[in-house]
C-alpha cells in the first residue's frame, strides 16, 4: 500500500503542474498577451513594451514560467486590476463563504441522497424507483439559474417564506448570522447534487446487494435493516468520497451561478464580475487554488480508500 | 457529472472470450430488445423526435419575423396572433423557442460529436501505445479535470466572439476528458486480445489496427458518452447565455431566451420563462434517458462475454 500511495503523491505532483502549465499557457493565449488584456485597446506600443518590462513579460517563456512557480510557492496569487487587491486578499475574503456554501449543499446532498440510492435498489424496477430515476434526471436536467429563480419564485415572491436573496455582508460570521437566506441558494445547489449522487448510490448499492457478505448476512439471521444500514452502508460509502471529491469542480462551476443568482457574496459571484472586466488574474489564481484543492482531495480520497477497504488491491 | 457516470461502466477484464462471431447477430438483437423494453428511452427518443420535428420542420408552417424588432407589440400575452405571447422586443415566442430550439440542438450534437472524435482518438493512441506517452497524456487529461469547466468556457469565451460555431469548440474542448479516459480505459485491455495480437503479427499497420479493431469495439461506450454529452452541452450552452456569453441576438438559444426572460420574473410574465425552461428540461432529460438504456443495454453485452 505505501508504493501506492507514494506513486499516487508523485502523480498528484505532476498534474498539479500541469494545472499551473495549462493556467500558463491560457494567460499568454490572451490576445496580446496580458498586457493588451490588462492596459487595454488603446494603450499605446511604449506603455505596452514598459508594462511588459516591469512584469518580466519580455523574457523568455520558460524563465516568466519559472518566475511565476517562484511566485505561486511563495503563495503569491497575483493581483486583480479590477479590485486593486492582491489576489491573496480576495481569496481570503470570499472563499470562505463559498466553502460555506458548498459544504452544507455537500452535508445535505449525503444525507438525503444514500437513503434514497438504497431506497432505489432495493426496489428496484418498482414504481418507487422508476419515480425517483424519473425526479433525478429531472432535477438534473434543470439549468441551475432556472431552478433558482423557480425556487425565489414560491418561497419567497408567493410564499413569502424565506428571503429572495442570500446573506450579505463581508465577513463568514456575517453570513451565519442570516441562517434563513442560506436555506434557498444552499436548495439550488443540492437539488442538482442530489440527483447526481443518489444515481450512483443506486448502482453502488445494486452491485454491492449480489455480494456473497450480504448474502452471508442474511444467512447469519440479521435482519434486513441491519444488513441495509450495518454492511451495505458502509461498503458503499467509500465510493462517495471518491465522488465528491471528482464532482467539487463541477459543483464549483454550478456555484458560481448559484452565487450569481442569489447575489450571495463569495467567491463565485466575484469569479463572474472578474470574467465580465477581464480580470485574468483572479481567474487564474482562482483556478489553480481549485485546481490544488481537487488534485489533493482526490488523492486524500484515494489513499483514505486504500486504507479503508483491504479488498482493494494495487499492482 | 460525465466524470461520476464512468464509475459505474464496466471495463471487460483482460482477455475475457472474444463473442463467437456466430452470436454477433443475436447479440445486437438482445441489445435492441433490452433498449426498446426500457420505456424510459423509449419516452426519451420521442421528445428527441418531437423537438426535431418542431424545431427545424416547425418554422416552415409557422412563419414569423425573427430578426426586424417590432417595439409596438412587446410583452403581449399569449393570444389569437401569438400562441405563445411576445417577448421584451417583439419578437415571437413560439417562432423564437423553434429557432433557439435548432441552436440550442445544434451545439449540443456537434460540440458532443466534436468531443467524441478527440477524446476516442486521444484515449486510444494512450492506451494503445501505452508507456510514457500514455502517462503524458492521461496526466493532460488529469490537470484539465481538475480545473472547473465553467472556469475554462468563461476565459475562453471572453476572449472570443461567442459566435455558434466558436461556442461549439469551446464546449468539445471542455467535454471530451470523460470520453478520452473511457476509450483509453478499454484499449488497454483490447490490446491485448488475440485478434489484436494476431492482426499485428500478420504486419498490419498500427494506425489500421486501432481504426478497424480497438475503435469499433468502444463504440457502444462512445455512444453512451456521446449521448451524455449532448444533454451537458444543451445545459453549458444554457449556463454561458445566462452568465451573458452566449450567442448575442438576433441569433437565439433557449437558455439565451430564458435568461433573457428572467428579467421579467417578477412582472409575471410566465411565457417568457417556462416554455424555454421546460423546453430545455425536456430535451435534456430525453438524452440522459436514452443513454441511461444505451448503458444497461451496453452492460447485457458485457455480461455475455
Amino acid at each position: 500500500m505505501i508504493p501506492y500511495i507514494i506513486r499516487r503523491i508523485i502523480q498528484s505532483v505532476i498534474v498539479l503542474i500541469g494545472v499551473t502549465i495549462i493556467v500558463f499557457i491560457i494567460l499568454h493565449l490572451l490576445p496580446g498577451g496580458p498586457a493588451r488584456a490588462l492596459l487595454g485597446p488603446r494603450a499605446t506600443a511604449l506603455q505596452v513594451h514598459e508594462f511588459n518590462v516591469q512584469n518580466g513579460y519580455n523574457k523568455p517563456f520558460w524563465i516568466q514560467y519559472g518566475d511565476y512557480i517562484s511566485h505561486l510557492l511563495q503563495g503569491n496569487l497575483g493581483y486583480s486590476i479590477h479590485y486593486n487587491q492582491t489576489v491573496n486578499s480576495l481569496l481570503a475574503q470570499d472563499l470562505p463563504k463559498s466553502v460555506l456554501l458548498v459544504g452544507l449543499s455537500y452535508l445535505v446532498s449525503v444525507v438525503i441522497a444514500i437513503p434514497l440510492g438504497i431506497l432505489q435498489a432495493v426496489r428496484r424496477n418498482r414504481p418507487v424507483d422508476y419515480t425517483l430515476t424519473g425526479a433525478s434526471f429531472v432535477g438534473y436536467s434543470m439549468p441551475v439559474f432556472w431552478l433558482g429563480i423557480l425556487l425565489i419564485l414560491v418561497f419567497a415572491v408567493n410564499l413569502h417564506a424565506l428571503p429572495p436573496e442570500g446573506p450579505q455582508g463581508t465577513t463568514i460570521g456575517a453570513v451565519l448570522a442570516q441562517p434563513l437566506g442560506l436555506v434557498l441558494p444552499v436548495a439550488t445547489l443540492s437539488i442538482v447534487t442530489v440527483a447526481q449522487f443518489s444515481r450512483f448510490m443506486r448502482s453502488a448499492a445494486i452491485d454491492n446487494l449480489v455480494q456473497d457478505y450480504i448474502r452471508t448476512a442474511r444467512a447469519n439471521g440479521l435482519s434486513t435493516r441491519a444488513v441495509l444500514f450495518r454492511h451495505l452502508l458502509r461498503n458503499s460509502l467509500i465510493p462517495i468520497i471518491t465522488l465528491i471529491g471528482l464532482s467539487l469542480p463541477a459543483t464549483l462551476s454550478g456555484a458560481v451561478i448559484t452565487e450569481s443568482v442569489f447575489n450571495y457574496p463569495g467567491m463565485g459571484l466575484l469569479l463572474w464580475t472578474a470574467a465580465t472586466v477581464r480580470d485574468y488574474p483572479v481567474l487564474l489564481g482562482f483556478t489553480v487554488v481549485v485546481g490544488a484543492a481537487t488534485v489533493v482531495g482526490s488523492l486524500l480520497a484515494d489513499v483514505l480508500y486504500a486504507v479503508a477497504d483491504p479488498r482493494v488491491r494495487y499492482a | 457529472m460525465a466524470l461520476v457516470r464512468e464509475s459505474d461502466a464496466e471495463i471487460p477484464p483482460a482477455g475475457s472470450p472474444v463473442p463467437a462471431e456466430a452470436g454477433a447477430g443475436s447479440l445486437w438483437r438482445l441489445i435492441w430488445n433490452v433498449f426498446f423494453q426500457n420505456r424510459l428511452a423509449v419516452l426519451g427518443l420521442g421528445i428527441i423526435a418531437l423537438m426535431i420535428g418542431f424545431c427545424f420542420v416547425g418554422p416552415l408552417f409557422y412563419h414569423t419575423n425573427q430578426v426586424q424588432i417590432s417595439m409596438y407589440q412587446v410583452n403581449q400575452p399569449p393570444g389569437a396572433r401569438h400562441p405563445l405571447g411576445t417577448d421584451n422586443v417583439g419578437y415571437d415566442v413560439l417562432g423564437r423557442l423553434m429557432l433557439g430550439g435548432q441552436s440550442s440542438l445544434e451545439v449540443g450534437f456537434a460540440a458532443a460529436i466534436l468531443a467524441s472524435v478527440w477524446g476516442t482518438a486521444w484515449g486510444a493512441v494512450a492506451g494503445y501505445v501505452g508507456g510514457w506517452l500514455d502517462a503524458v497524456m492521461m496526466r493532460v487529461v488529469d490537470s484539465l479535470i481538475a480545473i472547473p469547466y465553467l472556469l475554462v468556457v468563461l476565459i475562453l469565451a471572453t476572449i472570443f466572439v461567442p459566435t455558434v460555431p466558436v461556442l461549439i469548440i469551446v464546449i468539445a474542448l471542455v467535454s471530451w476528458l470523460a470520453t478520452a479516459r473511457l476509450v483509453r480505459g478499454e484499449t488497454l485491455s483490447l490490446r491485448v486480445r488475440d485478434y489484436v495480437l494476431a492482426a499485428k503479427g500478420a504486419g498490419v499497420r498500427d494506425r489500421w489496427i486501432v481504426v478497424r479493431h480497438i475503435v469499433p469495439n468502444v463504440i457502444g461506450t462512445i455512444v453512451v458518452a456521446a449521448t451524455f454529452s449532448v444533454a451537458d452541452s444543451i445545459l453549458l450552452l444554457a449556463a454561458l447565455s445566462y452568465l451573458g456569453l452566449g450567442p448575442p441576438p438576433p441569433a437565439a438559444n433557449w437558455g439565451g431566451m430564458l435568461s433573457n426572460g428572467l428579467t421579467y420574473v417578477y412582472d409575471g410574465y410566465w411565457w417568457l420563462i417556462y416554455p424555454a425552461g421546460l423546453a430545455i428540461v425536456l430535451t435534456v432529460v430525453a438524452f440522459n434517458f436514452i443513454g441511461d438504456a444505451l448503458r444497461d443495454a451496453l452492460e447485457v453485452r458485457l455480461q455475455q462475454r
